[in-house]
């Protein structure tokens, strides 16, 4: 499957949280790399998972199904976000 | 659906009216749009446009925004043949149509004039280009007087996006060098490049790491992984590489 980047995923993360995240710094609790969240690998189905670019652990998924959105952030330990 | 539950944030649907559209080529069709309230954007950005059938089905994609900061907004649109939208973008809308958009979107695969010191490369890959001729343009438009230069690959001749406007950019701004290559057909008397963009290439047209450029990099995932792989390779930090992946193709 072909991936895209966190950015492709920018109006969705802004609409959940209310914010651009895409500039945001994401560690990931696999191999504690740390980069954009618009950098990460995201691969799309019914949902959208996203992987770390070096450990390819799972970051983030998301499930938009009706009038509820679904997001599980299992992956990130840290999100840093600047003003 | 999804606003309802979350309330209405700063990024809504709203509706976007078409007021010209520009053929850039037999595939490619540029829009320009209204936007009511339209909060500005910066270079390199995209918008999601929706679009509803009469039975409620519902699709969406996102668009780089071709248009300066300095200009209202315009998207640039590629056809892809079993599209959802495109064809609808590319073939059917005229001028005074309506539909639905969110944006500007996006906060890392952006370039601001403003306090940018760091030569600028751009290397395109088809409709690649867009979001990084929104960059050239700003440039233009911002007065910025940094070293940019584009590296854009192309299937033919017919295939180049702006091809009038990069030409130009090209032959009469200073400080901006663009270069073409054609990966599939070149026609009698070209003097740009032909073949993939490869190591060797990148190594010639590139700025120097030494010179601790900025990179932006923009195309198909196939493109996009090995251009900055080769990026890598010739000594370029990975973190001076954003990139921008469209998928397959």
């Amino acid at each position: 499957m072909v991936h895209v980047d966190g950015n492709a995923i920018a109006g969705l993360l802004e609409t959940v949280f209310g914010r651009d995240l895409t500039a945001a710094s994401g560690r990931c609790s696999g191999c504690g790399a740390e980069r954009e969240v618009g950098a990460i690998h995201v691969y799309r189905a019914a949902g959208v998972v996203a992987r770390c670019p070096d450990c390819d652990t799972v970051l983030l998924r998301i499930v938009e199904a009706g009038d509820r959105i679904w997001v599980d952030l299992r992956g990130l330990t840290t999100l840093e976000l600047r003003s | 659906m999804s606003t309802a539950v979350l309330g209405p944030g700063r990024l809504a649907w709203q509706v976007a009216e078409v007021t010209d559209t520009v053929t850039e080529t037999p595939r490619v069709r540029t829009l320009v749009l209204d936007v009511p309230d339209w909060p500005g954007h910066r270079a390199g950005q995209h918008v999601d446009v929706r679009l509803t059938a009469e039975d409620g089905y519902q699709a969406e994609r996102s668009y780089s925004l071709a248009a300066s900061p300095e200009e209202p907004p315009a998207v640039t649109v590629e056809r892809l043949d079993d599209g959802e939208v495109s064809p609808y973008l590319v073939d059917e809308v005229v001028t005074g149509d309506r539909f639905e958009l969110r944006g500007p979107i996006g906060g890392y695969f952006v370039w601001d004039a403003a306090g940018a010191a760091a030569p600028l490369f751009l290397v395109a890959g088809g409709s690649g280009v867009v979001p990084l001729m929104s960059m050239l343009r700003h440039r233009a438009a911002a007065g910025s007087t940094v070293p940019a230069r584009m590296l854009y690959s192309s299937r033919t001749l017919e295939d180049v996006i702006y091809r009038d406007e990069l030409e130009q950019l090209n032959s009469r701004t200073e400080g901006v060098q663009v270069v073409h290559t054609l990966t599939r057909v070149q026609p009698p008397g070209w003097t740009g490049r032909a073949g993939r963009v490869n190591r060797e290439l990148l190594q010639e047209v590139a700025f120097p790491p030494e010179a601790n450029p900025i990179v932006y990099v923009c195309g198909p995932t196939s493109f996009v992984e090995a251009v900055a792989e080769a990026l890598v390779g010739l000594g370029h930090p990975p973190g001076r590489i954003r990139t921008e992946r469209f998928g397959g193709a």
